[in-house]
């Protein structure tokens, strides 16, 4: 064997970790919520979760093989993230090829439009979901396959908010382990948390976003419940934290790379931001639930408050 | 009715008040901008290169408007007589320049010059010269990553597989300049661009003497001198054991070519001369004077 | 514990490979040679010629201003060239070729092995004594030693930091110091506090070193060294970066340049410069020799050598066997060392330690795109963005990189390190750091000419 002699700038090593590793930490963290979510709802999740991984990974293979015509890159399973998280935010009654329009949407349009992996300014799948919203709005919020019983047909929220359902008379221990109305992947709060944490073990995400999002909420739910006269003192708070998407948001979407700030500082900002927008329109927007579109506002952002948050420099006093 | 014509009235009112006040608006942040400098603009190749120095081709029309004397500004892109014609058009003299070429001074290829170490760092010149001298052992030669290809904006250099060095093409360089910054070990010259795109350089850069550069390149100037003692026209000088052949003063005679020992001298677009045994001086620039101006189409 | 208040990562130190290997001495080169250029600052003047005798330790390359350094010959023989040879990375560098014959020292050398603790010498002598052995900063920086003792006018020192961190992975070659020469960097601490006129000192170890704090506690114990205090720190890379020290002993930050160490009252110096110091100014010896690790996972043995200047890098990879195959040859550590494209190259006072990694511990991964994971962010030491930074040296915009603070990168490599994509991050910084330096430096000459 010929010697060859290396030659490169220094740093000669490498920590190791790798993007494909972060991803499939990311899906390693939403097996127990996809768990849970399949012992209530049954099997047409992990269908449905299927298909929408799957076409996520065909539609970026097609765009980058024959459109881009450039290397493929759907060995770094961030195509697989974008499925899984698509798939979360869709009821359980949704039909198959809905959830392929979506992922065609997340991928082609949330995603390589602007350059693939690293370049979108918005969440690819919450582009998705937040065109099938618009685009098959009765499909979307129909979730009698969910729960046939009373009640039928809404989420704890839109339940709550419509005033058909007094905070009093919620389950909270249900809600914590799993209930039944809800999206696909955000039904069972305690498999999202331990999600988030192993994220934080695995130091994938910082505290800072999931904090400053919940923080935010429960604050804002507080101090409603203080205007209110003091009743529901505990229940509102716990109550926005717990249902809708509020976890999977906080923990898995909103801490999406490319689309989130790069300091902590700015995190915070980024956190409270969308905790804000989500309670504006949980309380008096149209719709039940807000926490897509206050991510999604909040991405918007995130050029802007990366340029004002600058780390701090060392030997500076700020 | 009524209801419609107030409608109506008010947004008539409306539009007319907004005219106005637009029309005071506008007269008070007019900014005059002479309309000839949209027309030289015009004149100028568009392609913002920056090779005469200016910011794009905007910036340059308006130093050419506005300034009195345009003698130091050319266009290297346009060439002469786009730059008479934009001179005659402004009422001026038009600065004078012979076209020019980009050349590429290294003629170490692969072969020539092997390389010594395997380099695995990021893919540009710019990041190998912060550290080391490159994969060959001379600290001169090209080095391969194509800092001047992804510089030039018109697609005049390629960089060759099979020697792993840069080619210009001499149609479609236009002297901008943009390669001569771009290369980090300054292998770029611009030199008088000759018909037909016929040209005599020295592809060398080594500053180190003859029995350092023989050791690390075969193609490489030793600095030997003996071109400089042919050349009848005393275009070629010998520094820092380096030959150097001044554009202004060569007349592509092409004596210097037979001497090198190593090749260091490449000849473009012309064929080589015909080895003959030493003929006198004095016979040698005859017979060149003959051949010059014969020599073209 | 204590340790630097921002970035830093923990990358594995496999010092273990030669941290028991005790130090061995090198037998002497055949021939050395020397560069003039073995410090930041002005090249030094070679003072021989061909055909001169030179004694071990006699002065051949005279400093030629006040930030340069004094070149001293390591063996005794024969000048035989006073020429450009190539350096570890192939760039030609003005060398003195020495012949050896023999190991004659200069006289007034004191080679006796007896440790000499007493100092009077007032700080200017000190100073002055440790300009004329030419000794610069052992760490790897090789700044000229000297200047920095030489306290500016108006400033204050307040504390002497001696740095035992070696947080660079590999290397060994200040822990067998602090191991084995312990006494002489203490004397060398203590005569560095007479220099500058101060009462304390502080010793910072990184806590993987838990003998050599035990083994420098002890000694100070034991011989009373009063004022001089070892500190363990918390294992962090880059620790032993000057600034990053300093705050994690008192902590205080350097303000960001032109502001200096001594702006907040520090003095930093290496362990190993701490023992030049000690044999230039209690044993006349100028600085020829130094402790070099020699390590690497695929090497037949791992070595500590005490070597003199001037000895060819292939010297040491033939006594420790080089693997088949590809290799990478570092001069340092994996981190922050160089590339040795050049094996006939001399060691020189800056190097720490020969690193050889094979050609599969150093090649690099396929890069991806920039995922905007902040990581890089997070692990930058000096508070910088490296995700920018390095584009922006890509795309050209210098006075943006300028803006950002480009200058401020100490090269520790941890943004490159931690990239999940593995982006050459800091090989445009440094082309955007020294583009802005000689774009600065060149505005100050534009406006001192005015």
């Amino acid at each position: 064997m010929q010697t060859r002699l290396f030659a490169a700038p220094s740093p000669h090593i490498h920590g190791g970790e790798r993007t494909r590793q972060i991803m499939g930490d990311v899906v390693l963290a939403l097996v127990p919520a996809l768990l849970v979510s399949t012992y209530v709802l049954g099997w047409r999740v992990l269908m449905l979760t299927a298909v929408s991984v799957v076409s996520c990974l065909v539609f970026e293979y097609l765009i980058q093989r024959f459109l881009l015509k450039g290397r493929t890159t759907i060995g770094d399973l961030s195509a697989v993230v974008t499925g899984v998280l698509l798939a979360f935010n869709l009821p359980v009654g949704i039909p198959w090829w809905i959830v392929v329009i979506g992922a065609l949407v997340a991928i082609g349009i949330g995603k390589m439009t602007f350059g693939g992996l690293g370049c979108n300014p918005f969440n690819p799948a919450l582009t998705g979901r937040i065109f099938l919203l618009i685009a098959y709005p009765v499909q979307m919020t129909d979730w009698t396959t969910n729960t046939p019983d009373a009640l039928s047909g809404s989420t704890l929220l839109a339940n709550v908010k419509a005033g058909a359902m007094p905070l009093s008379d919620i389950d909270f221990m249900s809600m914590f382990g799993g209930h039944m109305n809800g999206s696909m992947g955000e039904i069972g709060a305690l498999a999202l948390i331990l999600g988030g944490l192993y994220l934080l073990w695995r130091k994938v995400i910082t505290w800072h976003i999931p904090v400053a999002v919940l923080g935010t909420m429960a604050l804002f739910g507080l101090c409603v419940a203080i205007s209110d006269g003091g009743a529901a003192m505990w229940q509102t708070p716990l109550f926005h934290i717990l249902a809708g998407g509020a976890l999977l948001g906080a923990i898995f979407m909103a801490t999406d790379y490319s689309t989130s700030p790069m300091t902590h500082k700015g995190m915070l900002i980024y956190g409270v931001g969308i905790g804000a927008i989500t309670m504006i329109i949980r309380l008096w927007g149209a719709y039940p639930e807000g926490m897509s579109f206050a991510i999604f506002i909040m991405n918007a952002a995130t050029p802007l408050i990366n340029k004002y948050c600058r780390p701090k420099r060392f030997g500076t006093k700020r | 009715m009524n209801q419609l014509l107030l409608t109506v009235l008010t947004l008539s009112v409306l539009g007319a008040v907004l005219a106005v006040v637009l029309y005071f608006v506008a007269q008070k942040f007019k900014v005059y901008e002479d309309p000839r400098i949209d027309d030289v603009e015009k004149m100028l190749p568009g392609a913002n290169c920056g090779g005469c120095g200016f910011a794009g081709c905007r910036a340059m029309s308006e130093a050419l408007v506005k300034r009195d004397n345009i003698a130091s500004l050319y266009c290297p892109v346009a060439g002469g007589d786009a730059m008479k014609s934009i001179a005659d058009f402004l009422g001026k003299t038009a600065p004078e320049k012979a076209p020019q070429v980009a050349t590429m001074r290294c003629g170490g290829t692969c072969q020539k010059r092997p390389k010594v170490n395997h380099y695995d760092g990021a893919l540009s010149c710019a990041v190998v010269n912060t550290f080391y001298v490159g994969e060959s052992g001379c600290a001169f030669g090209c080095i391969g990553y194509g800092d001047c290809v992804a510089a030039c904006k018109f697609d005049a250099l390629k960089l060759n597989p099979e020697t792993g060095l840069v080619e210009v093409d001499a149609d479609k360089c236009t002297a901008c300049g943009a390669c001569v910054k771009a290369c980090p070990k300054g292998l770029f010259e611009l030199r008088k661009k000759w018909p037909k795109n016929r040209a005599i350089y020295v592809a060398c850069r080594s500053k180190n003497k003859g029995a350092v550069v023989s050791k690390v390149c075969k193609a490489g100037c030793i600095g030997c001198g003996k071109c400089a003692k042919v050349c009848p026209f005393g275009a070629i000088t010998v520094e820092n054991f380096l030959a150097y052949i001044d554009p202004e003063k060569c007349k592509l005679c092409r004596k210097c070519v037979n001497e090198c020992p190593t090749g260091a001298i490449h000849i473009e677009n012309m064929e080589r001369l015909p080895k003959e045994p030493k003929a006198p001086a004095a016979k040698a620039v005859e017979s060149e004077k003959r051949i010059e101006p014969a020599k073209n189409e | 514990m204590r340790t630097f208040p921002i970035g830093g990562i923990h990358p594995h130190d496999n010092k273990e490979w030669s941290k028991d290997k005790e130090i061995e001495i090198l037998e002497l080169p055949d021939e050395a040679k020397i560069p003039m250029i073995q410090h930041i600052g002005a090249p030094s003047n070679p003072v021989v010629k061909k055909g001169d005798k030179v004694l071990a330790g006699q002065l051949i390359g005279q400093s030629t201003g006040f930030v340069s350094a004094n070149i001293h010959a390591s063996i005794s023989g024969t000048v035989t060239a006073v020429d450009a040879y190539p350096n570890g990375q192939g760039q030609r560098r003005l060398m003195v070729v020495i012949k050896r014959e023999g190991d004659e020292w200069m006289p007034e050398i004191d080679r006796t092995p007896d440790h000499k603790r007493e100092c009077t010498l007032a700080p200017q002598e000190i100073i002055a004594k440790v300009r004329e052995a030419g000794i610069v900063g052992l760490g790897g920086a090789q700044f000229p030693t000297h200047v920095k003792l030489s306290v500016p006018d108006g400033q204050k020192a307040e504390v002497v930091i001696i740095n035992g961190v070696e947080c660079e992975p590999y290397l060994t070659s200040d822990y067998r110091n602090m191991i084995e020469r312990a006494e002489m960097i203490l004397t060398g601490t203590e005569i560095v506090m007479r220099a500058v006129g101060v009462s304390r000192a502080v010793i910072g170890v990184e806590n993987n070193k838990p003998d050599a704090i035990a083994h420098l506690r002890e000694i100070i114990a034991r011989d009373g060294y009063s004022g001089i205090e070892v500190m363990p720190l918390k294992m962090r890379y880059p620790q032993g970066g000057e600034k990053q020290l300093i705050a994690a002993v008192t902590g205080r930050q350097v303000p960001p340049p032109p502001a200096l160490p001594i702006s907040v009252g520090a003095v930093v110096c290496n362990v190993s410069t701490a023992i030049a110091i000690y044999e230039a100014v209690q044993k006349n010896k100028p600085l020829i020799e130094r402790v070099v690790t020699v390590t690497g996972k695929e090497l037949k043995s791992t070595h500590n050598y005490l070597a003199r200047f001037g000895t060819s890098a292939s010297r040491f990879f033939e006594l420790a066997g080089l693997p088949e195959g590809d290799v990478k040859l570092l001069n340092g550590g994996p981190m922050m060392g160089r590339a040795v494209v050049d094996i006939t190259a001399p060691l020189i006072k800056g190097c720490s330690g020969l690193t050889v990694l094979s050609g599969k511990e150093a090649a690099r991964g396929e890069e991806l795109s920039c995922i905007k994971c902040a990581k890089c962010v997070s692990a930058c030491p000096m508070g910088l963005e490296p995700y920018l930074l390095s584009k922006l040296a890509k795309l050209q915009k210098w006075d943006m990189a300028e803006e950002h603070n480009v200058v401020e990168c100490i090269e520790c490599g941890c943004c490159s390190y931690t990239c999940p994509s593995y982006l050459p991050l800091l090989d445009y910084i440094r082309i955007g750091k020294q583009t802005v330096m000689s774009n600065i430096r060149a505005r100050a000459a534009a406006s001192n000419k005015k």
